[in-house]
Order: C-alpha cells, then sequence, then structure tokens
C-alpha cells in the first residue's frame, strides 16, 4: 500500500510509530534465537559422538564407554512404521468421507471429534493405549506404543487429506461420473490420484509429529536395553531413550543424549523438507 | 504453509454449506452430492453395490475416530473409578499426595499446570502476536519465506529435546543469570523470592513459551489476514499512520481470532509434558515463588505412572488424566468458536 502519509503528521506520532514498527520487527527476530540456539546446541555437543557403533551398537551398561542406541533405532522405525499402518488408513478414510459424503450435519460431528482429538495431550492418549493394549496384554509392548501414535496421527491426516480432496475441482467428478464410472472408481482413481500429493504431505507432516512423541511411549512401549522384534515385547524407542539418558547422572550419558537428540532431529527435519519438496511440487502442477 | 495449527482452527462449528443446499459463491470447489435418484438411475446393480460397500468402509473410518474419542473418555472414567469413588470432589481440592497412605489430592498440580502455562502465555504472546504482525504487515516478502519456515522448524523440535536442551542449557542461564536478576530488582513481588535452583516454575513456564510461540504465531497470522483489506485502506485513507493503522483497524478486527489462538496455545500449554516434566523440579507442593520447583498434571503422570503400584495409586493417576482432558477439551472448544468468529466462511488460506 502506498504510504501517503509521511508528511504533516507530527513528532509524536511519527516517534510512536517507529517504536511501536521497531518493537514489532526486534520481538519477531527474538522468536528465531531459540531455534538457533537449540539447532547449534545440539550440533555443537551432538556431533562428538556421532559414529558407526551409536547405530549398530546397543547401550552399554552404566561405566562402560561406548555402546549405542542401534536397538532404540529399530524399535523407533517398528514403532512408526506399525503406528503408520493404524493412522494412514483410517486418517485417509475419515478424509474421504469428509471430504465426499461429509458435507453435512454427520460430517460436521467427525470433523468436530477429530479436531477434539487432536487436542488431546498426548499423555491422555498414552493413558488409553494403556488401559486396551497394556492392561489387556499384561505386559508393555511395541503394540501398545503403536497404538498410542496411530491414533495421533489419524486427525492430522484426515484433516490434510479432506482439505485437498475439497481443491479437486468438482468438474473432475462431474465429468468421472459422465463417463459412467462409478462413484468410488471416481473417488479412487480420478480424485485420490489427482490430490495424491497433498495426502502424502499429511503422512509426512503426521509422521513428523509423532516420531519425536515420547510422553506416550513412557507406559506403553517403555524401553528395552535389548534388541527386541516381537510385537508383544516392550520396545526401545530413540525419544524414550534421550529422555532416559538425559535425567541421567551420568556424562557418558548425557551426551549420547545429545547425540541422539542430533538424529532425532535430522531425521524429523528431512522429513519436514521432504514435505516442503512435494507441498512445493503441488503447488506447481496445480497452479 | 505453517504445519500445526490449521488442522484446529475449524473445531467449534465449521462453515461447511449443508449437504445439497445451494453451494452460495463456492462455486465448483465445494462438492454437492448428487441426489440418490441421479446416482444410480444409470448404475447396474453390481457397481450401486460397490459404491455402498466403498461408502461403508469411509464411514467405518469417520465411526472409528468416533469410537475412539469415546473409548478414550470411557477409559479415563473406569480406570480412575476407584479414585472417583474414594475421594469424589475433594480430589480437586486436596494437596496431599501420599502414595504409602494411599491418599491423594490434585490441587497442586492443577495449580502447577495452571502457573507454568500462565508464565508461558506472558512471555509467548506479545513475541508471538508481533512475528504475526511483522509476517503479515511488516517484512519485506524475501525475509518473510525464511521466517515463517523459521518459525515451523520451532514447531517441528519435539519436546524431549526442548526438554534436554531446558536442563543442560536453559536451567543454568536461569539459575546463574536470570534468577539472580529478577530476585534482585522484582524481589518486591513476592514472586521471585527462595534459593536460585533453576529448576522450576519459571523454567518451565520459558520453555513452554518457546513450545507454544509457532501456533499462537501462526493462528494469528491466518486471522490478521483474514481481516478485509478495505479496513486497512479506510484507516490509511484517515491519515493514520501504520502503526495505528495496524492498532485500529487490524488489532481490533482480528482481536476474537487472536484471543482464540492464545487459548489455543494455553490448550497446548497444558498437555505439554516431557519438557515440563524435565525443568519443573518435580514436586508437588503449591509456592508462591516462581523459582519454586512444581508439578503439573501431565508431569506427574509422565514421572509416577509406569512405576505406580497400587490400584488407588494408578487411579488417581488417571483421575488427572481426566482432568487435564476435561481442562484442554473446555480450551479447546472455546478457542475454536473464537478463531472461527474472524475467520468464518472463509478458509484464511486462500486470502494471503
Amino acid at each position: 500500500m502506498p504510504d501517503l502519509t509521511t508528511h504533516d503528521i507530527s513528532w509524536s506520532r511519527r516517534c510512536k510509530n517507529y517504536l511501536a514498527l521497531g518493537t514489532i520487527t526486534a520481538g519477531a527476530l527474538v522468536v528465531t534465537v531459540p531455534l538457533f540456539l537449540i539447532l547449534g546446541t545440539v550440533i555443537y555437543r551432538g556431533i562428538g559422538g556421532l559414529n558407526l557403533d551409536f547405530f549398530t551398537q546397543l547401550p552399554k551398561p552404566v561405566g562402560e564407554t561406548g555402546g549405542g542406541v542401534a536397538n532404540a533405532l529399530a524399535g523407533s522405525l517398528m514403532i512408526l512404521g506399525l503406528a503408520s499402518l493404524i493412522g494412514v488408513p483410517l486418517g485417509v478414510g475419515t478424509g474421504i468421507f469428509l471430504a465426499e459424503y461429509g458435507r453435512n450435519r454427520y460430517g460436521n460431528v467427525v470433523r468436530f471429534t477429530a479436531d477434539v482429538l487432536n487436542g488431546v495431550p498426548s499423555i491422555v492418549i498414552g493413558m488409553t493405549a494403556y488401559a486396551i493394549v497394556v492392561l489387556k496384554q499384561g505386559h508393555f509392548s511395541l503394540t501398545a506404543g503403536s497404538v498410542a501414535l496411530g491414533i495421533m496421527m489419524i486427525p492430522i491426516v484426515s484433516r490434510t487429506t479432506e482439505e485437498v480432496l475439497l481443491l479437486v475441482p468438482h468438474p473432475i467428478r462431474e465429468a468421472a461420473l459422465g463417463l459412467g464410472i462409478a462413484q468410488w472408481r471416481t473417488t479412487l482413481s480420478v480424485v485420490l490420484p489427482s490430490a495424491k500429493g497433498g495426502i502424502i504431505t499429511g503422512i509426512l507432516l503426521a509422521f513428523a509429529r509423532i516420531a519425536g512423541e515420547t510422553a506416550p511411549l513412557l507406559f506403553t512401549s517403555l524401553g528395552n536395553d535389548y534388541w527386541n522384534f516381537r510385537l508383544d515385547q516392550p520396545t526401545a524407542a530413540l525419544p524414550v531413550q534421550i529422555f532416559k539418558y538425559a535425567t541421567s547422572p551420568y556424562d557418558d550419558w548425557h551426551s549420547k543424549a545429545w547425540t541422539g537428540a542430533l538424529v532425532l532431529i535430522t531425521m524429523i527435519l528431512l522429513t519436514t523438507v521432504a514435505f516442503r519438496l512435494v507441498t512445493s511440487r503441488g503447488v506447481r502442477e496445480s497452479g | 504453509m505453517p504445519a500445526l495449527p490449521q488442522d484446529r482452527v475449524s473445531s467449534g462449528s465449521p462453515p461447511e454449506t449443508p449437504a445439497g443446499g445451494a453451494s452460495s459463491g463456492a462455486g465448483y470447489n465445494q462438492p454437492q452430492q448428487l441426489s440418490s435418484s441421479a446416482k444410480t438411475r444409470f448404475r447396474t446393480s453390481s457397481s450401486a453395490l460397490a459404491d455402498g460397500a466403498f461408502r461403508a468402509l469411509v464411514v467405518a473410518c469417520a465411526l472409528a475416530v468416533l469410537a475412539i474419542v469415546g473409548l478414550i473418555l470411557f477409559e479415563l472414567i473406569t480406570q480412575s473409578r476407584l479414585s472417583l469413588h474414594k475421594f469424589g470432589l475433594s480430589f480437586l481440592r486436596k494437596t496431599i499426595w501420599d502414595p504409602v497412605v494411599e491418599d491423594f489430592g490434585a490441587l497442586p498440580f492443577i495449580y502447577g499446570t495452571v502457573v507454568s502455562s500462565l508464565v508461558a502465555l506472558i512471555i509467548a504472546v506479545p513475541l508471538s502476536v508481533g512475528t504475526a504482525l511483522f509476517l503479515t504487515e511488516i517484512c519485506p516478502r524475501q525475509i518473510r519465506a525464511v521466517l515463517s519456515v523459521c518459525v515451523e522448524l520451532l514447531a517441528g523440535i519435539p519436546s524431549v529435546i526442548y526438554g534436554l536442551w531446558g536442563i543442560f542449557v536453559l536451567v543454568p542461564f536461569m539459575r546463574y543469570y536470570v534468577e539472580p536478576f529478577l530476585a534482585r530488582y522484582f524481589a518486591w513481588t513476592g514472586l521471585f523470592g527462595g534459593p536460585k535452583i533453576g529448576f522450576g516454575m519459571l523454567a518451565a513456564g520459558t520453555v513452554i513459551a518457546i513450545m507454544i510461540l509457532p501456533i499462537i504465531a501462526s493462528i494469528s497470522r491466518e486471522v490478521i489476514v483474514a481481516v478485509p483489506r478495505q479496513q486497512r485502506e479506510a484507516a490509511l485513507a484517515l491519515g493514520a499512520t501504520k502503526w495505528e493503522m495496524l492498532r485500529i483497524a487490524v488489532l481490533r478486527n482480528a482481536r476474537p481470532g487472536i484471543m482464540g489462538a492464545v487459548i489455543l496455545g494455553l490448550g497446548r500449554a497444558f498437555g505439554e509434558t516431557m519438557a515440563v516434566t524435565m525443568v519443573i523440579g518435580n514436586r508437588g507442593e503449591i509456592a508462591r515463588s516462581l523459582f519454586a520447583p512444581g508439578d503439573t498434571l501431565a508431569s506427574v503422570i509422565a514421572n509416577q505412572f509406569a512405576e505406580a503400584t497400587g490400584d488407588v495409586y494408578l487411579s488417581a493417576l488417571v483421575e488427572m488424566g481426566l482432568v487435564l482432558f476435561a481442562l484442554t477439551l473446555v480450551v479447546n472448544a472455546l478457542a475454536g468458536l473464537l478463531v472461527w468468529s474472524v475467520t468464518r466462511g472463509m478458509p484464511a488460506r486462500s486470502l494471503a
């Protein structure tokens, strides 16, 4: 907007203007400080412990140097994989329902409920997974952790799926229906493919969000000092391992926590970058 | 697009046009449901069957979402039955927490949750609203992209890493610099007394503040963008300076929505677990000083749930979860309503 007001205003108003704008600008810059502080510290203190052992060895007991968090990395991947198996189909399905069948009162109820679910603190979801899986099974397990994280994925995936499906122009649906294609095939082979990029975005977003979750795992997958590949046994996960190391009194474990944090943050940032690439490509295609 | 917040914006009552209703102005992007006769008239029975099956499948997914939320509530209530029965409403106002004699009260933890979240809001609100204003109204295009990526990244850092950083960087900084400073100049408020150990309410509030900055900033930004351009132009045409324009035209119109963003941030702050657990000091007592260690609903669950022995103990912890669930539910619903009142009808992003 052209600024037509720079002359003929009183000194005090002009001062106040610059003061306020300056404060706002300074505030915005201050916000970036913690980001660089945190990233900087994680890199600075974590990079020293980065070696092959960290990725391939089991944790060593206190007092022995060396060792790694290989089991936690594997455990995290398994938990996240199983969580995605739960969260992605349910999330995408709910998104399809909301976009294609849910422009009515029922849709609003589901939409509202998904928002509620999104707002439930992760630790409460962990408690629920404890009640419905751990208590039934009788012990902490990989499955319980995956259930907790999978539930957290659903509202994020469903929201993005709904949004991108609504962006698919209605004439495309009409054209497909007009060609005599059944509605379910229209949705599956015409609408979904054209919204593919956006849906993948939503999935990556949800993945990045749950990859660092610790609270719901504390009393579901619990943690484990050894390898575990069984669904019904306690499993180590990287975030929980970081928590355990960080709150321990040992220097060696502290440095392991920082290295773990570096690995975790890299993992999440890579997912986020992938998410940005997918989105920007989607924008170019549709624009 | 900012990652986290959009998926919450329209909790409240989303402004969709009802099925079959005229989609006024929404054009082709608003899929209308074809009347059932039009759908099936030219269809063979097998494809009608397939249609029905597919529809049943996605409806099942949607029902699963309802079921999950129902299940969360159900499990929280049944698992906390013992404690609900034994303590009743006195659970909410007792300050005792003694697993040995199985007597539990949640007040110190409710207090800790509320106070640490309020500290966080006091720090985060001016900064994040400032950031939102800067991003939408002041900053040049090139910087805007960089800055919004920074804010997004801040939202992507996991809670446990904030906690790690909190323990080893923020807490010492609090102990040696911030707390002595506050104790020296602001001790008269009574909020900054006692031993300066770093771990405590103040550190927890600061960490939460950093964590809720992005969500408040990006929702405020959407709300600010939704303020009609004419309002700004009118203010400028009346001779307002830029700041006066922002104050009169932008902030005043966006106020309910910004309030919503703030309350949404509060909901996030209530549920924040790991980082808080790691820096708050974990002591379930009510102290006036912000330097004193405390505990929140979420942090006490995180610390004690896996090791809780005894049915009453466990069920008291679940009841804390129930209280936390109720708190966040109320706060989030309120926030959704407020944001919706500003951006209503228009998807804020399309105006950007």
